[in-house]
């Protein structure tokens, strides 16, 4: 038993819940009837992982540096047309399949912030349960497909020296 | 609603000229009253338990079932009734299902004494409010039941600190209406109501005596101890979720749970009522004669706009502040509220004997 009952905290703590009842009353709540009405998550929300195949090179970081491994990534090596007339032709890595397995994925973002291309970005979509617990393996197709839904980087705080960087589109 | 749906057996004699007798007029209490526990913990679930709570924390509440939600209960009782009712192997069987039964019985019982107009009541009986605190306490037997023949530690535990609980504020409950009744000079409700409609505040009688006033002290004992009678948060460590899992409930499945269910909120709504008539004035309304026939339609909505007063206070309370810890749940019963009334009583008898 505390030495004297606190009235004016007692009193402070109803009033708190008043105060939101009434709000709650006069404003609506902070919460939505979601399957009727879809809440518009932050800009910066970690929904998915979209994928820009083009800016792709094969190299590997995201797949290693995944703490759960569930990246697939397999590639080939391409030889392509020389930049310049004359030249030697080039050898390129070519993708072959580029596979997130959403049910192992922990949504660290490790894979976005290493990869070196631009290849990899956060998406704030998060409708993509599934009944089936193997059809959360998005193929390359698919996270191509995400790639609509990434929204442009959200501008520097006011004076910053450096420029916002460009979603590939 | 409740209110006037009870005294639709009483008025019928007065307002309808209608003669019935005496079976007619029992069946229709019994029909009633077996209408009035149930609606009565729809309404408190409903307007409290869903909405208000959802409003206190900022969400909606159920939205889905009916408009805005309102036939969800109906959607909770038919998922209880369609359960599986479980008994653990244990258990000792006769006790385990009867222990609910129990429960619920109590809780109507509370119900009959509580007049809600001028010839309104299910039985006017001379010691009401001590009937009425007699048994709604008949509950606890109920719980301790439930508790030791679960055959589960944590419905033990849970059963005996509702027995704990209940003796330690049962003594402050009766002890705060000691001082009303010493006031009114009778242990009948519907003489209180008289009373404190023709009461007078130190000589001036302007809206009457409600006992809130003189009474204050009473009152707030009384509200504090039905909250924990009702073992409703700050006061709820029979059930508490984090202690005891879910305390004497915790093996109780289907309409056997559906059972402890309305006798809590049917309770919740019982003792509203019973404190409005004790401290708010009943059924009576100020400068509105007692006898007039406006009374006999009147008086129940008053008494229900009352008892949803009270009851907002008593569930305010429940969503405002955190569960005591069970030794200080004792020690302040034990050490303040019982000294308390004990006090608020001599001041009483002292009081109605100089004045």
């Amino acid at each position: 038993m505390p030495s004297k009952p606190k009235v004016p905290g007692l009193v402070t703590g109803l009033g708190v819940t008043m105060k939101t009842l009434l709000t709650t009353l006069k404003e609506g709540s902070v919460t939505v009837e979601y399957p009727h009405e879809k809440e518009e998550p932050p800009t910066r929300a970690r929904g998915v992982i979209a994928l820009k195949s083009e800016n792709c090179t094969v190299c590997m970081l995201c797949s290693r540096s995944c703490p759960d491994w569930c990246i697939y990534i397999e590639g080939h090596k391409e030889k392509a047309p020389p930049r310049r007339e004359g030249g030697k032709p080039r050898t390129v890595a070519a993708l072959d399949r580029f596979d997130i397995d959403y049910a192992l994925c922990m949504y660290c973002g490790i894979c976005v912030e290493v990869c070196p291309f631009d290849a990899l970005f956060w998406s704030p979509e998060f409708e993509y349960s599934e009944f089936h617990i193997a059809n959360l393996l998005h193929d390359e197709t698919r996270l191509n497909e995400w790639m609509e839904t990434v929204p442009d980087h959200l501008p520097y705080e006011a004076g910053s020296e450096a420029k916002v960087k460009k979603v590939p589109r | 609603m409740s209110g006037a749906v009870i005294s639709a057996a009483a008025l019928a004699d007065p307002v309808l000229a209608v003669e019935l007798a005496y079976w007619q007029q029992t069946t229709l209490k019994v029909v009633l009253t077996l209408i009035v526990v149930p609606t009565a913990t729809a309404i408190v679930v409903t307007v409290f338990l869903f909405k208000m709570m959802a409003g206190m924390q900022s969400r909606m509440g159920p939205m889905d079932a009916g408009p805005y939600g309102l036939i969800q209960l109906g959607a909770d009782g038919l998922k209880f009734l369609q359960k599986e009712l479980l008994s653990p192997v244990s258990a000792d069987k006769g006790v385990y299902a009867l222990a609910p039964v129990v429960s619920l019985v109590a809780t109507f019982m509370v119900f009959v004494v509580i007049p809600v107009g001028p010839n309104g009541f299910g039985s006017n009986l001379r010691t009401g409010i001590f009937y009425a605190l007699a048994v709604s306490s008949l509950s606890v037997v109920g719980v301790l039941m439930a508790g030791w023949s679960s055959a589960n530690k944590y419905a033990l535990i849970g059963g005996i600190r509702a027995g704990g609980q209940l003796i330690a504020y049962e003594l402050p409950l009766v002890l705060a209406v000691i001082g009303v009744v010493i006031q009114a000079g009778s242990l009948n409700l519907q003489d209180i109501v008289v009373a404190q409609h023709s009461g007078e505040i130190f000589g001036w009688g302007g809206i009457g005596n409600p006992y809130f006033i003189t009474q204050f002290v009473g009152f707030v004992l009384f509200m504090i101890s039905i909250q924990a009678e009702l073992t409703q948060p700050p006061f709820d460590m029979p059930v508490a979720e984090s202690e005891v899992v879910g305390g004497w409930q915790v093996e109780y499945s289907g309409f056997q749970f559906l059972y402890f269910y309305i006798a809590e909120f049917g309770a919740a709504f019982g003792f509203a009522a019973i404190a409005s008539t004790l401290f708010l004035g009943g059924w009576a309304v100020p400068f509105v004669a007692l006898d007039a026939g406006i009374m006999h339609i009147l008086g129940p909505l008053v008494l229900f706009g009352k008892t949803m007063l009270v009851a907002f206070f008593i569930f305010w309370v429940r969503f405002s502040y955190p569960r005591f810890r069970e030794d200080q749940l004792q020690q302040f019963a034990w050490k303040y509220l019982i000294p308390l009334s004990l006090v608020n009583i001599l001041a009483t008898g002292i009081l109605k004997v100089v004045f």
